[in-house]
């Protein structure tokens, strides 16, 4: 088992023309993912490296019956991107794009209510099921099928977090990244929730950054409502307050939003917080033996 | 990107927000020939991009000729510290001098992203001129809030929901829906990121001023304000960020020794962390990006070496879409053309990291390769100690 995708997903990828695009479909594919269609507008009809391409979403799900959407289109069009495959029926929509207007996300989070789709990002990896499926940007290599769930704000620090588990022997079901943004699709709540569901899924590492009280709505979820343990932890310790650290969405504002904040409520709820980003995967196979 | 006040009260203006006459100056002469066109008395404001200009003697009011030469010629090229200048303060180079007027009553208005709803929120308090964390912090009581349902734009109902709140009445309340409505457009007009008018005045006459008006604008819809460039004022800027920024690097300074140079803001931050959790400090933050090239490497180690105060340099690649090999060349074409003058610990993991550590290992280069993370961090912060 897993959450949200497996080798059954069927992706198409819109704007697989563009380098990023193309360069991580083919990256996708080696993975073993079944990435069965392209969308670029006005490209209809060619193919590149074997993979169909289709102007619309709407084409590409009636001929391949996609049911997973991978966006790799720039910024200023990637609204329309989300929306136009949420409209086309997709249930997944798995957004990498960084820099995205946050009106823009506003307006799109609006439209989404009520609709039968998970948004993931933007500005975000992706997420693997290790051994099914890879879609997004991260490297397939370092990880490894297992019974950690994880979930993350950050892309690289992600990749170090699952590397030290797979070294450790601990491999993951799925591995989620929400992304760095201020509005953005699935939070941490909605991933904790699915890996809770998860039978296979036995322990998670929840990864945060500074900025917003993310972090602290999921620690108290999973004081509330969660059984399974929880390792997390917290990068920006060191960060000056004011100052956007590289995510649109990693800045102390006005006195909130600090890491030392979100570790002391993670902790007053229960989850295990790792003192140092190298020991990850240490803390939680303490907790797990 | 932050902009000054004079130029948020200019954007406002254009959105039917209403702001007081006023000009913007760089001389004394020009303040006294503009002022021909108000009558005092007036206001004489320092334009930098930090709150507390007030206290720190750069806002005066001025009631003649005599008085508003005097005040223009001590403001201008003041050093005029605040509680966020820092210590050093910043050097004033522009006047806004504005029409000033009877005040009955100061207010708060300012419009706030809302996380964890995905809405903007107005928010409103009876504390104008304090600012809104303090309130928060010791009446959050005296805070009202309005969300915004981004498919209908800020309600009247709203607006009044706020003025009522705010103890306005009569014509006052038809004001602030007014006020109110053109702040919601300007913000979505312009792509703000905030925006905070602290105080908005009442009148003794019953209209609406914002005396005051902090506007910072969203970094990620610039490219559809082309315009919005010339806001920039280089002089607010950190000269080495804005460098980064056109070499396509992220980069942040801080008061440490040791120089970080990492892919990926989250690891760049956890990078920064664990230097401290080992005992030393860092002295940047920089994240290369996804589109690292040998050539923003080099520009990187040229930015972290500008800085005085570094000891020595740990680079922490993991490699995803970033090639290790290619930063490894970066690397060694900067040992080669700078000549880099302190101890560099380097950690590869990742897509092409042994292709990397080749590189490194064959370029006769004095670093150290460490790929734990913690040895990594320990190495980096004795050799900074000059261990």
């Amino acid at each position: 088992m897993s959450i949200w995708v497996n080798k059954k997903s069927k992706v198409l990828v819109q704007g697989i023309t563009g380098s990023a695009g193309q360069y991580h479909a083919v990256a996708c594919k080696e993975y073993g993912t079944r990435v069965v269609a392209g969308v670029t507008p006005g490209k209809g009809g060619q193919e590149i490296q074997g993979t169909p391409i289709f102007n619309t979403v709407h084409d590409a799900v009636k001929k391949t019956g996609a049911d997973v959407s991978l966006i790799f289109v720039p910024a200023g069009f990637a609204a329309d991107a989300i929306l136009e495959a949420s409209d086309a029926g997709i249930g997944l929509v798995i957004c990498i794009t960084e820099g995205i207007p946050v009106s823009d996300m506003i307006l799109v989070k609006r439209a989404l209510e009520n609709r039968k789709v998970r948004l993931i990002g933007p500005n975000c990896p992706g997420l693997i099921t290790p051994g099914e499926a890879k879609i997004g940007i991260m490297p397939g290599l370092i990880h490894k099928k297992g019974p950690v769930g994880l979930v993350s704000r950050s892309g690289t620090l992600t990749y170090e977090a699952v590397y030290q588990l797979t070294q450790l022997g601990l491999g993951q079901t799925t591995c989620v990244g929400i992304g760095g943004d201020p509005v953005s699709g699935t939070n941490f709540i909605d991933c904790l929730e699915a890996f809770e569901a998860d039978p296979e899924t036995k322990a998670i590492v929840m990864i945060g950054e500074i900025g917003g009280s993310a972090e602290e709505e999921a620690a108290e979820f999973v004081q509330k409502k969660m059984k399974k343990t929880v390792v997390g932890f917290i990068a920006g310790q060191t960060a000056p307050p004011g100052k956007r650290m590289g995510h649109a969405g990693a800045i102390i504002d006005g006195g909130s939003g600090k890491a030392s904040d979100k570790i002391a409520k993670m902790k007053s709820c229960g989850l295990i917080v790792a003192e140092s980003p190298a020991t990850i995967a240490e803390t939680l196979k303490r907790y797990l033996s | 990107m932050k902009i000054h006040e004079y130029q948020g009260k200019e954007l406002l203006r254009a959105f039917g927000v209403t702001v007081p006459q006023g000009f913007l100056a760089v001389t004394v002469d020009v303040t006294l020939q503009e002022a021909e066109r108000l009558s005092f008395p007036m206001v004489v404001k320092a334009q930098i991009h930090a709150g507390g200009r007030g206290k720190g003697g750069g806002v005066r009011l001025v009631k003649n000729k005599a008085e508003l030469q005097e005040a223009a010629k001590s403001i201008l090229g003041m050093q005029l510290v605040t509680h966020q200048t820092g210590p050093e303060g910043k050097k004033v180079k522009k006047i806004w001098v504005e029409q000033a007027c009877d005040i009955a009553r100061e207010l708060y208005l300012g419009v706030v992203l809302d996380r964890s709803r995905s809405r903007l929120a107005f928010m409103a308090s009876l504390e104008g001129g304090m600012e809104i964390e303090e309130v928060a912090h010791k009446n959050p009581e005296k805070i009202f809030k309005v969300w915004v349902d981004p498919a209908v734009g800020l309600q009247s109902y709203q607006a009044r929901d706020l003025a009522f709140a705010l103890a306005l009445s009569g014509n006052q309340i038809k004001n602030f829906v007014v006020f109110a409505q053109g702040i919601y457009a300007a913000y979505i007009g312009m792509d703000a990121s905030l925006m905070e008018i602290n105080p908005l005045v009442v009148t003794k006459s019953g209209d609406l001023l914002a005396l005051d008006a902090k506007v910072n604008l969203d970094d990620n819809a610039l490219f559809r304000h082309p315009e919005f460039k010339e806001l920039l004022d280089p002089e607010e800027e950190d000269p080495t960020e804005l460098e980064a920024q056109a070499h396509n690097l992220n980069y942040v300074r801080l008061n440490g020794n040791i120089g970080c140079m990492v892919n990926g803001a989250g690891l760049a931050m956890a990078t920064m962390d664990i230097i401290k959790f080992c005992g030393g400090w860092p002295a940047n933050f920089l994240d290369v990006g996804g589109g690292v090239t040998p050539e923003s490497v080099t520009e990187g180690f040229k930015i972290i070496l500008r800085d005085k105060n570094v000891k020595a340099i740990f680079v922490n690649i993991f490699g995803g879409i970033v090639k290790c090999d290619m930063v490894a060349d970066g690397i060694i074409k900067a040992a080669k053309e700078l000549g880099i003058r302190v101890p560099v610990v380097v950690r590869l993991l990742g897509n092409r990291a042994e292709e990397g550590a080749t590189l490194l290992n064959g370029s006769g280069l004095s670093l150290t390769a460490e790929n734990d993370f913690t040895k990594a961090a320990q190495k980096v912060v004795s050799l900074a100690k000059g261990k």
